[in-house]
């Protein structure tokens, strides 16, 4: 009982980054139609980011913040130099070049920072009082950063001007220019954003899975499915979908299928999902009247 | 330029890639008055206020509105200069509330009047008042005009681009719209260009009217004088 109880509490420890990751992913994709694949391949260069800062001997929380402006800041560059120009481009372009994002990421990162693995720091020490013998601290720690991103997030979204005028954008592109919103500029903003939540997700990730370029391949596909499963144009969804599949992988890799096949069973989630519910469980369905 | 005129046209081509819809209009809204742009479909109407908003068709020519030049310019900046376009088909934000849709309006806006404006439209249209926590895709066809139109009062505009706000609704709605667009004329002093297929409700409302035949205008006049015209007694108003 007890050890079912450690693998619930650490999945949702996990949960909480493919939440992140998720979000991400939902806030691009509800703007623009497309899954961003390079999505974790941003974060993992902004984890990179925030190690160079700590070598440098920054503090934690100090180069963390520095961190999210890297991240906003290379989200907003990224959608106005690169995926501007293929905007009204066929999907298949798109995912190509997104797909070339990710390649191109991946390989700077290992040019830059060379393929070794490398060992990243949890800033929450491993004897704090809110260890306990089901949660490491840092399991706490990163669930409760990811919490307080979130919610940042959404009260953003809902009670801010721009974030209002950020979702017009994504909704109504022709009717947001008309109330005066540079829907161009909005994008780029919900790039910049994406990357920042991703980035968030990638320095929580890497205490655990180490630092290397390819940390965030298994992540991404989790955190793809759990967009599927919350259904890809529900924020609130993905975030529930995270923690979803964060507690099934880690209690289907216990006592299912065991460690070496966890990542099958987000495979296996995708596909079910697209073949039993493919609006996801929580997928919006739109009242109008007309 | 005609010192009165708040909108003017000078020579104004506009296309959809290769096909040419309007052939050197000429076209001018007198600061506070009522224009209307009338013709059957496909004559142009629409894509006249599209052109003057640089919205999804190619121009030449020139466009002048209070003193400035904006032929050429980013939708959200000639937008930004007090132009209010209630687009066809509404264009309200259907996923969003009521209120929601109202601030969005308001989202160029830095003054603190934005509040009271709140109770301006709302005292205009008190039924968006009750819904205003509902979704717009909620609503009736004839509160959703009520909506847009609105949203488009909240920018403060100086004009009112209006595109057959009667489309698609019950004759009753139709005549209580066009009460409140002559109050808001007759107490802001707002200007409008209103495209209409119903020609004898828009004549009713317009000082002015142009008719429009594929892409050129072939008569243009007092809304009285155009009215009582035999051509388009027969051919729009139909007796």
């Amino acid at each position: 009982m007890q050890a079912l109880m450690h693998q619930v509490l650490s999945g949702l420890a996990n949960g909480g980054i493919y939440a992140s990751v998720a979000l991400a992913l939902v806030m691009i994709y509800q703007a623009t139609h497309h899954v961003n694949f390079a999505q974790g391949e941003m974060a993992m260069f902004s984890t990179y980011v925030c190690w160079m800062l700590l070598q440098a001997g920054l503090p934690y929380w100090l180069a963390f913040i520095l961190t999210l402006g890297f991240a906003f800041t290379a989200g907003v560059a990224i959608e106005r130099i690169i995926v501007r120009p293929v905007e009204q481009a066929p999907v298949l372009t798109v995912v190509v070049v997104f797909i070339g994002l990710l390649i191109i990421i991946n390989s700077l990162a290992g040019w830059l920072f060379s393929y070794t693995i490398k060992a990243f720091p949890s800033p929450f020490p491993s004897n704090a009082w809110y260890g306990s013998p089901f949660m490491s601290p840092h399991e706490v720690g990163m669930i409760f950063v990811t919490m307080v991103v979130l919610a940042l997030v959404f009260a953003f979204f809902r009670f801010t001007p721009l974030g209002l005028a950020m979702r017009a954008a994504a909704q109504n592109p022709v009717s947001s220019r008309l109330v005066g919103i540079r829907v161009g500029w909005m994008l780029a903003m919900g790039w910049g954003l994406a990357g920042l939540i991703g980035s968030v997700a990638g320095m929580m990730a890497a205490p655990i899975v180490y630092l290397d370029p390819n940390m965030m391949g298994g992540i991404l596909l989790y955190g793809f499915a759990a967009a599927l499963v919350g259904g890809i144009d529900n924020p609130w969804g993905a975030v529930l979908g995270g923690f979803i599949v964060g507690v099934l992988e880690n209690v289907a890799g216990a006592y299912v299928v065991g460690t070496e096949l966890k990542l099958t069973v987000a495979l296996v989630i995708i596909i079910g999902v697209l073949l039993v519910k493919p609006s996801g469980l929580f997928g919006r369905v739109l009242v109008t009247r007309v | 330029m005609s010192a009165r005129a708040i909108l003017e046209t000078r020579g104004l081509y506009a296309s959809y890639g290769p096909t040419r819809v309007l052939q050197a209009l000429e076209l001018a809204v007198p600061a506070g008055g009522i224009v209307t742009l009338l013709g059957a479909n496909g004559a142009g109407k629409t894509t006249t206020l599209r052109a003057i908003c640089n919205m999804m068709v190619r121009c030449a020519g020139e466009i002048h509105f209070a003193g400035q030049r904006i032929d050429g310019r980013p939708t959200e900046d000639i937008v930004r200069l007090g132009i209010g376009h209630v687009p066809d088909g509404r264009g309200t934000f259907v996923s969003l509330t009521v209120e929601e849709n109202l601030r969005l309006g308001a989202y160029t806006r830095r003054d603190q009047q934005v509040a009271q404006d709140f109770e301006r439209v709302y005292a205009y249209f008190p039924r968006l008042k009750e819904r205003f926590r509902q979704q717009a895709g909620t609503l009736s066809g004839g509160e959703q005009q009520m909506l847009a139109i609105s949203r488009a009062l909240m920018l403060r505009p100086k004009l009112l681009l209006l595109d057959e706000p009667s489309f698609g609704l019950a004759p009753l709605v139709v005549q209580e719209i066009f009460r409140i667009l002559r109050a808001i004329n007759r107490q802001e002093g707002v200007s409008m260009l209103l495209v209409e297929q119903n020609a004898s409700i828009a004549l009713e409302l317009a000082d002015q009217a142009y008719l429009l035949e594929t892409g050129r205008i072939i008569l243009a006049g007092p809304s009285s004088v155009i009215s009582s015209d035999e051509s388009v007694r027969r051919a729009y108003l139909g007796y």
